[in-house]
């Protein structure tokens, strides 16, 4: 008997096969890198090839939802759209009501909550998306600091220092972070670490990448192609060089 | 809390296209939420916030009609009575918050109680008062007390006083028409600082310097607008609450008992004193006679 027809049915070894599709689903989209640094977080997404009668102003992948906090997805672009729509709605709800931000905290808990509804009732399919979220509030003691959330299609949240969603080598990726990441790194180096590790799977250029940084208080600022070419032209001359004193090493001895 | 406007998915476990019962579930949504005579709706009974309305055309204008909390003798064609009848105040100065309210309840011409609590710990950073309709500001207040507390919970922090007092407001608003009876102030310490709330019950919200609710308010204002400066030292704002809140149960027949004051501080709330009235009157005369003869 196949297990995975209906969302609301356990397969009998404890899996929600809907669930675990979904998430393959999530794999198929583009790579999302989220890095958190002393004071601010960079998102950093891969730009799919647009064809050419395509207006590449439409495709935005990294998307305000409120005043502070923006957020980036990896999977299906339709069911991004319709949660992205469904926080925005909340984040403005909440303001009404508490006249206050929602912390970047609220809004992961908010957004996560939505996707666990869509794995536990009948008749809806889980959402194909995977987001990383980028905002401010989410720490009582010091309220302006940028943290970054991530959720997934099964409906968990958790903040997490530097993440990837999205794409075949996710895993690869977030071992290249855990080993390139150290604490307190300042904006420009958690730039460069975020697209450090998109050029490992995207083709070098700023055509191919999108970067947002959120900076300490919540400001949103947009990383321009010259800018995001100019670092890649550093990181690719450092990798020649390490590349030309490793077969010069090789060489001699 | 779900604060969502946005339309959330409608069908529940069960309900789905397999479900052999789900067309008649329908058709019950589709007859309307009061139901009719072959079907009549289900009664939600313990549901925290769901009330059983009388089962009439205009639930609203009879609720209104009959069972309104007014002041003096406007409810004198009902048959229960509400109590009601107070006079609470509050004002903010330099040094935080004062509270100060009175703890007399009348049903009609009848005393039903000397010693009501007007003032409700919501935590140890809110206050809220009671004044109108003694079972509605009870009920509600402790109702805000539960959702403050949810708050808390589930953000780790604890509720703003104008995220507080919004809740209990919006409350208020949604319950219009039917004949709530609420003037309450919803007061505290958070993180920008003292804020004092006046919350009424057709939903007006308003923040401000100082507020007096009840039917005793008109003779606290006098006082509180003679003497209120915000320099005014911790000791001289308390006798300014005391001396508001005396005169107040002097003249006013629906307010009197027992003097409850409060001061909110930036670390909570402190108890400061439960005096009767009484015991004012009698003092205040002595001062008096003794400021006439030097």
């Amino acid at each position: 008997m196949s297990y995975d027809r209906a969302i609301t049915v356990f397969s009998p070894d404890g899996h929600l096969l809907q669930v675990e599709y979904s998430m393959e689903a999530v794999r198929r989209g583009s790579t999302v890198v989220g890095v958190q640094g002393k004071d601010c977080v960079v998102l950093a997404v891969e730009k799919k090839a647009i064809a050419k009668l395509q207006d590449a102003r439409t495709i935005r992948k990294i998307v305000s939802v409120d005043e502070r906090t923006v957020l980036a997805f990896a999977g299906l672009t339709a069911d991004a759209r319709v949660l992205i729509n469904k926080v925005r709605v909340e984040a403005q709800s909440y303001r009404l009501t508490m006249e206050d931000d929602p912390s970047v905290d609220y809004i992961g808990r908010y957004l996560a909550r939505v996707q666990q509804q869509y794995t536990q009732q009948g008749g809806v399919r889980p959402f194909g998306v995977a987001s990383l979220l980028a905002g401010v509030a989410g720490d009582q003691s010091d309220p302006d600091k940028p943290l970054l959330y991530q959720t997934d299609p099964a409906g968990t949240h958790s903040r997490w220092k530097a993440q990837v969603v999205g794409g075949r080598n996710a895993k690869s990726l977030r071992e290249f972070l855990e080993k390139q990441y150290h604490e307190d790194l300042t904006e420009e180096a958690c730039v460069r670490l975020a697209i450090q590790a998109l050029l490992e799977v995207v083709d070098s250029g700023a055509k191919t990448m999108e970067i947002c940084v959120i900076q300490r208080g919540g400001k949103k600022v947009n990383i321009s192609e010259a800018q995001v070419d100019a670092v890649v032209k550093e990181i690719e001359a450092e990798q020649q060089e390490e590349k030309g004193r490793g077969t010069g090493a090789a060489a001699t001895s | 809390m779900d604060f969502a406007f946005g339309p959330e998915p409608c069908m529940a476990i069960g309900h789905d296209i397999l479900d052999i019962g789900s067309r008649k579930a329908q058709a019950k949504r589709q007859r309307g939420a009061l139901g009719d005579a072959m079907s009549p709706a289900p009664l939600e009974l313990g549901m925290p916030g769901q009330f059983d309305l009388p089962n009439v055309e205009d639930p609203a204008r009879y609720c209104r009609t009959n069972f309104a909390s007014v002041c003096g003798t406007g409810d004198e064609h009902q048959a229960v009575k509400f109590a009601k009848g107070t006079t609470t105040l509050a004002f903010k100065f330099n040094d935080g918050i004062i509270i100060s309210v009175d703890s007399r309840s009348t049903m009609g011409n009848y005393i039903s109680s000397g010693t009501v609590q007007k003032i409700i710990k919501i935590n140890p950073f809110l206050l809220g008062t009671m004044a109108g309709g003694a079972a509605d500001c009870s009920f509600w207040e402790r109702n805000l007390g539960m959702e403050c507390r949810l708050y808390e919970l589930r953000n780790g922090r604890r509720i703003t006083v104008a995220a507080a007092s919004k809740l209990l407001a919006n409350v208020m608003s949604s319950y219009r028409g039917y004949g709530l009876s609420m003037g309450t102030m919803v007061t505290g310490w958070d993180e920008t600082g003292p804020q004092l709330y006046y919350v009424d019950d057709d939903g007006t919200r308003l923040k401000g310097r100082y507020f007096s609710v009840g039917s005793g308010s008109m003779y606290a204002y006098g006082v509180l607008d003679t003497g209120y400066k915000p320099d005014l030292t911790v000791d001289e704002a308390i006798e300014l609450g005391t001396r508001a809140i005396y005169h107040a149960t002097h003249r006013d027949a629906a307010s009197g008992g027992i003097n409850n004051l409060y001061h909110m501080t930036k670390d909570g709330w402190k108890f400061i004193h439960a005096v009767d009235v009484n015991d004012l009157h009698y003092k205040y005369a002595e001062e008096k006679k003794n400021a006439m003869a030097t």
